[in-house]
């Protein structure tokens, strides 16, 4: 089975990892993807980059976990979860979940759980370079919220 | 020994990304914290943040929870990936 945790500061490619949930796989009909891209502005300031920093060894356990809990909840084949790590630049991808099943609606929910969950339990941490200088990113309540939906 | 390690603002906050310390008297979590506070008065504001969280071995714990020698004792900010 292909590694379904990948924490690394080279970009990625869409199509090539769409190609890989596919590749071989004759039961699953839905492949629902999300990626995460670094936006130009936060909070009203205009960001420049973003320097993203994590735990090793504690992140990929924990969205092994998270990747885990998605399995046993919903009727799902294939997973993949990519972060990068390091400085990225305005536009750039920062993550990419997929996520297979044989119909789209487990492959929907499960990619947008695990989703909610990397963002309040995977330690990662931003850091904004903005046109005030560099900043820790807060974590917000909202993203709690939502994650908390889901128990 | 203890190994210790600092992530994010607070790893720049403290100026220290890891630290080893001896474990006897330590016993859990919280007497940790007070532990780095009498070492370094300068950490107490950091350290007694009371957003900050910690994890033992990669797994997130509270404060009140046990710590033994050989142990990979993490402290850092909430978390803001994705």
């Amino acid at each position: 089975m292909m590694n379904e945790v990948s924490i690394q500061e080279a970009d990625f490619s869409l199509a090539d990892e769409v190609a890989l949930l596919e590749h071989d796989n004759e039961i699953d009909g839905a492949v629902v993807t999300f990626t995460g891209r670094v936006r130009n502005k936060n909070e009203g300031l205009d960001v420049s980059a973003l320097t993203l920093e994590h735990y090793p060894g504690m992140t990929e356990k924990l969205l092994e976990k998270i990747i885990a809990t998605a399995k046993s909840r919903w009727k799902i084949g294939r997973v993949k979860v990519i972060h990068r790590i390091g400085r990225l630049e305005i536009g750039e991808q920062i993550v990419f979940v997929g996520v297979t099943s044989e119909h789209r609606q487990d492959a929907f929910a499960a990619n947008e759980f695990i989703m909610d969950f990397l963002k309040v339990k995977a330690p990662f941490w931003k850091k904004e370079l903005t046109e005030n200088g560099e900043k820790w990113l807060d974590a917000k309540n909202s993203d709690n919220s939502k994650a908390e939906q889901w128990s | 020994m203890i190994k210790i390690v600092f992530f994010a603002a607070l790893r720049e906050q403290l100026g220290c990304s890891e630290l080893s310390l001896a474990a006897e008297n330590i016993l859990t979590i919280n007497q940790l914290k007070k532990a780095l506070i009498k070492r370094q008065p300068n950490w107490q504001v950091f350290i007694e943040n009371n957003a900050l969280l910690s994890a033992i071995n990669h797994d997130m714990v509270d404060g009140e929870h046990s710590i033994k020698s050989g142990d990979e004792i993490a402290f850092f900010p909430p978390v803001t990936g994705g």
